[in-house]
């Protein structure tokens, strides 16, 4: 078997046996990122010498008899979202074109510790805001298993580039659903570990209380591996989690036997794709299969999530974006570069259309280095945030997001776990809802209610349409419960084959 | 209606820097005077991705600073956005408490031992703890706009303090701040160096002017900025109520008939200006920090913090009168030195067994010489030892006052001990036996003298003192005067 077609757990195992050295490895997947990039476009920027050579260092360091950490050359693709040192960070956003961070995100810099290999960075939307991916700067990710369609988003690339093979393993971020919802459209696993199970620190804001990082792979098995790498506690990070993170792959063992998993009947309203519907239903009965018991669970507040979520986060955005403002680093629009005055500009004159040469070089950058869709999101929580508005708007989303974690905590007290469809539809066509924002709005449905809880959920594959498309399944899990969702996922795993399908010949199919 | 007629209305909102030696969100050092932009990190420089963590010490000096405020502490804080555009704000945003501060409703009393006016307790509003900015310089030189950031101060802990509008007049208001001020240096919360901007000073003033119909007519809220100094900020409040007085006398405008104006103190010019509508017209779009945790204080940490705080300047100032027997006023003078200076007296007043005498030379000489120098007490030359043996000496007779200060200008100049000092001007100490020897010579030499002192006239012996300064120049006069009376009484 060739080293792109194996699992994480197997590559480590294989890399560690000597079966195939990193140096091999890397190059095997640097090489499908070039024969398959050009038409998926999952990666922004490709480190193929900065790979090939923290190969090399890992396979001398293991001839030499010297240690090297637990995923010592696992190829790793990150979201451009997180600071690396050694390649630009750009938020997929012209503001940000370029920019190199001065030190790693806390992630990466423990990736780096457990020797991972960094191929690159994945295209995403625009500073994580979107979820069809076509909110890149740098166009749009195609979707591996039908190239017209779009991967889903924010974290498109990293979903693309695992399930074209391009990557055993993608770092994704998650706001409303931005792991789980590509992963679904894409037919990889994804999880959105507990609020502040991930440290958030070199993770580029998009809505601070929301985001959080984490595993995208072909298994649940995978996701655990990396997660033992990823999770735990970061002083750095005032919101991380002091808990101990438990050997995640060393619990996913246990038996599905008296697990509770709820269903929601709301999920099931107008509006679900009837294959959809079927695949989460075939995979109730799986899990049922396995030992666990499904029930009926209410989320009523679960309508509200859409609403309050296209609240709270452009609130946080808005202001969390304010730093892009020309002045210090990023893209600054033409006239007011360094050494230069634009003189003549339109702020001159009584009919000047900036009060000041100053917010004439803000009101231009932002303008010029912002697309539609951030702009739009900075726009809707600034004005949402004003004076007047605060309360009808922002302060009353907060109140909702009280009773939909009020609506959890009540579920988790009757199930372990929360099932159902991770997205409405499968994949779409690229441009079918660009034109209508709040359509695109709604592909967060299923998923934003876990971030609003600040609990974990999981998407993995559960079958797929006639026309090819994979199907997800969501898992929800009260705060910390990620070995229940590794564990359940993994049992389901192991008894379907949903996720060993591949979308082939991946990325060489027509365009 | 003359300008007398009127009450001047103010009240103050203070920035304090605290005094750690990192920021409030990250470890930068706050040291003042480094090279621009090299006190910075990604988190005071607003990088993406960059997070804050609190400071835990910049929160225990706040708290500190609101207990000795007597405010009220609240066992539940969060932070909170203060979104707005400025290059010197590399986030976009401040860090600050918004409608949760740490603690609000305190006061401090200041009272004027010259009797200028009555005692003045002036509420607290609130105290809050917030991040700074950096530092914008605008250079509009030679027809240029180059503006420079420095953002070493960039996220260095400021503490703000508001007051209730219960100032009087602009004496008042000075001597609150300095009130203020030496709290929160005996607190080691601030050094409130105004030049170094780790203090800084905003005043709201308006007039309270009563009508012929017994009710009160109010001026429009002027809010004055930029004033550098406890001096300009009488300076201006003073102008600020002329200003306004003049103003509704022409014009009759009251409160609530325009919006709060802004004027920014020109001190060289001695006037304030008003600044642009603009400015103030913004909209903070406040919002709770999603980077940082509530900050929940309990009463343990409070009293802990309230144990380890030391004695404030009020109390202190009662204490001091108490423990040494001094008068207020003294009292006052010593407190308002500061606690380095308080220390040295109480050291001195030990030494001596003696509070008043400590106390005159403390403020008579110690302090001449600092204020001369400009010194501190902490860099005195002499050490309240040496000057215990100095004083202690005096008060013995060794040397008379006058000697004893020369002695005391030497070893401020030298450095030296009282011994050294004494053998290197020639001085020597005379013994009794020396001095009543002394004085038999110039009785038997003066019968004018005895006789005049003899027929009541004791003012006479005077003349006896400057014969014996001459014989010996270091013979203490009160002395020779004492033993001479004694003698002539003793001739029966």
């Amino acid at each position: 078997m060739q080293p792109t077609e194996l699992s994480a757990t197997d590559l480590v195992t294989a890399l560690r046996q000597g079966d195939i050295s990193a140096v091999d490895c890397a190059a095997a997947f640097l090489d499908r990122i070039e024969t398959a990039n050009g038409s998926i476009n999952a990666f922004l920027a490709v480190d193929r010498d900065g790979a090939l050579a923290k190969a090399a260092d890992i396979d001398a360091r293991r001839r030499a008899g010297r240690p090297v950490g637990p995923l010592a050359g696992l190829p790793v693709a990150l979201k451009d979202v997180l600071c690396t040192t050694d390649m630009p960070t750009t938020c997929a956003s012209r503001m940000l074109a370029g920019f190199r961070p001065p030190y790693d995100a806390d992630v990466v810099a423990r990736l780096r510790r457990a020797d991972a290999v960094f191929l690159g960075k994945t295209n995403m939307d625009e500073f994580a805001m979107g979820g069809s991916n076509e909110n890149s700067a740098f166009g749009p990710v195609r979707n591996p298993w039908d190239l017209s369609r779009a991967p889903g988003g924010s974290s498109g690339g990293s979903a693309a580039c695992v399930a074209a093979d391009m990557a055993p393993v993608a770092i994704g971020s998650d706001t409303g659903g931005s792991i789980r919802q590509p992963a679904g459209l894409c037919g990889i696993t994804g999880l959105k570990p507990t609020y502040g199970r991930v440290s958030r620190r070199g993770l580029i804001a998009f809505a601070s209380s929301l985001d959080q990082i984490g595993p995208m792979a072909r298994s649940a098995a995978d996701c655990a591996l990396v997660m033992e790498t990823i999770a735990g506690h970061d002083p750095g990070d005032s919101t991380s989690l002091a808990a101990a993170v438990p050997r995640y792959t060393e619990l996913l063992d246990k038996p599905l036997a008296g697990v509770r998993i709820g269903r929601v009947p709301e999920h099931y309203a107008e509006g679900l794709d009837p294959e959809v519907a079927k695949g989460v239903e075939e995979a109730f009965a799986v899990l049922k299969a396995a030992g666990a018991t499904v029930h009926d669970v209410r989320l009523p507040h679960a309508k509200y999530g859409i609403p309050t979520y296209y609240l709270i986060a452009p609130c946080e955005a808005s202001s969390n974006l304010a730093r892009y403002d020309g002045a210090h680093y990023g893209y600054r629009t033409e006239g007011y570069r360094t050494g230069g005055y634009r003189t003549g500009g339109e702020h001159d004159g009584a009919q000047g259309k900036f009060e000041s040469p100053l917010v004439e070089m803000y009101c231009r950058s932002r303008a010029e280095g912002f697309g539609p869709e951030v702009k739009r999101r900075i726009m809707l929580g600034t004005y949402a945030l004003s004076a007047g508005y605060y309360d009808a708007y922002y302060a009353q989303a907060l109140r909702v997001r009280r009773l939909i974690r009020q609506d959890y905590l009540d579920a988790f007290r009757s199930v372990d776990l929360i099932g159902g469809p991770v997205s409405a539809t499968p994949a779409f066509k690229l441009g079918e809802k660009t034109d209508d924002p709040l359509a695109m709005y709604l592909v967060d449905l299923y998923t934003v209610g876990t971030n609003l809880a600040g609990v974990g959920g999981i998407s993995f594959p559960c079958g797929f349409t006639k026309a090819g498309l994979p199907i997800g399944f969501q898992l929800q899990a009260p705060a910390l419960a990620e070995p229940l969702l590794l564990q359940a996922a993994d049992r389901f795993q192991r008894l379907t084959d949903w996720h060993r399908r591949r979308p082939r010949p991946a990325g060489e199919a027509r365009a | 209606m003359t300008a007398a007629s009127y009450t001047t209305i103010i009240g103050l909102e203070v920035h304090v820097q605290l005094l750690t030696r990192t920021k409030l969100f990250c470890g930068c050092s706050t040291t003042f005077g480094a090279a621009p932009n090299t006190q910075v990190c990604p988190t005071c420089l607003g990088l993406p991705g960059s997070l804050p963590v609190m400071n835990r010490h910049a929160f225990e000096l706040a708290l500190r600073a609101a207990l000795a405020l007597e405010c009220r502490i609240a066992p539940f804080t969060k932070w909170d956005r203060k979104n707005y555009f400025y290059p010197d704000l590399p986030k976009g945003y401040q860090i600050s408490q918004f409608d949760l501060p740490f603690s609000s409703d305190g006061c401090l009393e200041v009272v004027d031992p010259k009797g200028g006016f009555a005692p003045r307790k002036v509420g607290i509003i609130r105290v809050h703890l917030e991040e700074d900015a950096g530092k914008s310089m605008h250079d509009e030189a030679a027809g240029r706009a180059d503006s420079r950031i420095d953002l070493n101060r960039a996220g260095t802990p400021l503490c703000e303090i508001v007051t209730q509008p219960d100032l009087r007049s602009p004496q008042e208001a000075r001597a609150w701040l300095n009130e203020l001020k030496l709290l929160l240096v005996y607190l080691g919360v601030s050094d409130c160096n105004m030049q170094e901007g780790s203090l800084r000073v905003d005043a709201n003033v308006n007039l309270h002017i009563p009508r012929p119909d017994g009710g009160i007519a109010k001026t429009p809220i002027v809010e004055i900025k930029n004033m550098n100094s406890f001096r300009s900020v009488e300076r201006a409040l003073t102008y600020e109520a002329a200003r306004q007085w003049d103003e509704w006398q022409a014009t009759g405008v009251e409160m609530g008939r325009m919006p709060k104006q802004t004027r920014g103190w020109d001190d060289p010019a001695g006037v304030t200006r008003a600044q642009r509508a603009k400015e103030e017209s913004s909209d903070y779009r406040y919002f709770p920090e999603p980077d940082l945790v509530p900050v929940t204080v309990g009463a343990e940490q409070i009293a802990t913090i309230r144990a380890a705080m030391g004695e404030p300047p009020v109390s202190l100032r009662r204490s001091l009168a108490t423990r040494w027997n001094i008068s207020a006023y003294d009292a006052d003078v010593l407190v308002n030195q500061g606690r380095g200076l308080v220390d040295y007296f109480e050291d001195l007043a030990a030494r001596l067994g003696e509070g008043k005498v400590a106390s005159n030379w403390m403020q008579q000489d110690v302090l001449r010489i600092l204020n001369e120098t400009g010194g501190t007490v902490d860099s005195f030359p002499i050490r309240p030892e040496a000057l215990a043996d100095l004083v202690g000496r005096v008060m013995r007779g060794d040397f008379d006052t006058s000697r004893g200060r020369e002695i005391f200008a030497e070893m401020v100049a030298s450095g030296r001990s009282v011994a050294d000092v004494v053998a290197g001007m020639g001085i020597a100490t005379v013994s009794d036996d020396e001095v009543i020897a002394l004085c038999r010579e110039l009785l038997a030499a003066n019968p004018k003298i005895v006789a005049d002192v003899r027929g009541g006239k004791e003012q006479a012996a005077a003349g006896l003192i400057g014969q014996a300064k001459k014989k010996n120049p270091n013979v203490n006069p009160g002395k020779v005067r004492a033993v001479c009376l004694d003698l002539i009484r003793g001739m029966g």
